[in-house]
């Protein structure tokens, strides 16, 4: 292990370019450590964003050396055994500044894809009763665990082709939308995203599920998605 | 900004590449196909010229690339709709090294038949 890093760093706007700093090689150190110790130490002006710091809110998601990561659980000897890190803003956002991104699409997507839960009963209705081995049940959950950090949405190259489609993101949640019994909005959702920018967009690349921090795989979601609205036709209920 | 290219290095995105090249190469060799099966037709000694013309090793090493096209697209878009149409399970990897693995065994055999 050598005694410093060399870390490029993407800084400005969209048209802005890469700085170079030389960081302290550290044991254990994540890709956020050497941020923070940029942005600390050596350049009190660069922009970027964390919280939690350890995997909850995903709001470090960053481009680490080409790959869109979490950078406060990405290890620099994962990523950069030979002392070089790259660090840019996620990809298909806004920059806002050096490694801050708009990510007002993102999440404007989510409401487009119908990601709001609509209820059927009152506070004064029993309990749902949902067995946990449903098959329902179990799509949900494959999908529910999605913070929202965008990384799927930054290594989605159709969301760079076509910039209306919803995105993996949004096509997931509106997934476990589709498999959760007590929601009262499944015609108007299958509508939302069967439309020529959601889940038939889908190139199955299958780069969220590759790059997804929760393991969770997008793609899946798609694929279901795609199956409801191919019988929702076919019932010409779409 | 883009997507790096990096972020572009997984065994699906090599597989949706293979798939997408692969059918633009054998829609493009598709007209000369049809081309050469109409001279069965129109002048069936001129096809037999062709065929003469078509024994060469150049030319089956060609047709042995095609083959490998042909199943590469073949067990590439059985693949997807295998993704696509049954419930999905943690072998999408395993499917990308059945199709790759079919695709190498079909080419082998048209090698070795030719």
């Amino acid at each position: 292990m050598s005694d410093f890093l060399t870390v490029r760093v993407w800084r400005g706007d969209e048209q802005g370019g890469f700085q170079t700093f030389e960081v302290p090689r550290l044991e254990s150190q994540t890709v956020l450590d050497v941020v923070s110790h940029i942005q600390r130490q050596l350049d009190p002006t660069l922009a970027y964003r964390f919280a939690c710091r350890v995997g909850m809110c995903g709001s470090c998601a960053m481009t680490v050396n080409g790959k869109a990561r979490w950078t406060c659980r990405t290890h620099v000897a994962k990523v950069a055994a030979d002392g070089n890190l790259e660090l840019a803003p996620l990809a298909h956002l806004p920059v806002v500044r050096d490694l801050v991104t708009d990510m007002s699409a993102f999440f404007d997507k989510w409401a487009r894809a119908r990601g709001q839960f609509h209820p059927t009963a009152t506070r004064k209705d029993p309990f749902a009763r949902i067995r946990p081995d449903s098959a329902q049940r179990i799509n949900a959950d494959a999908g529910i665990e999605c913070i929202g950090c965008g990384v799927c949405y930054a290594s989605c190259d159709v969301v760079q082709w076509r910039p209306d489609y919803l995105g993996p993101a949004a096509l997931n949640r509106a997934w476990t939308l589709v498999n959760d019994e007590r929601d009262g909005a499944q015609a108007e959702r299958l509508r939302a995203v069967a439309g020529d920018a959601g889940c038939h967009a889908c190139h199955t690349h299958l780069s969220c599920t590759e790059r997804c921090p929760k393991h969770i795989s997008p793609t899946a979601g798609i694929a279901g998605l795609k199956r409801a609205a191919m019988k929702a036709a076919l019932r010409g209920d779409l | 900004m883009k997507t790096d290219w990096r972020a572009r290095n997984h065994p699906a995105w090599w597989a949706f590449l293979v798939h997408r090249i692969s059918g633009i190469v054998l829609t493009l060799f598709l007209p000369f196909h049809f081309w050469v099966l109409g001279m069965a037709l129109n002048d069936a000694a001129r096809m037999d010229d062709f065929f003469a013309w078509a024994d060469r090793p150049l030319v089956k090493v060609a047709e042995a690339g095609l083959v490998i096209l042909l199943a590469a697209h073949l067990t590439g878009g059985l693949r997807l709709m295998a993704l696509e149409f049954l419930a999905w399970r943690g072998w999408q990897k395993d499917l990308l090294a059945v199709a790759a693995g079919l695709t190498v065994i079909a080419g082998v055999v048209f090698a070795y038949v030719v």
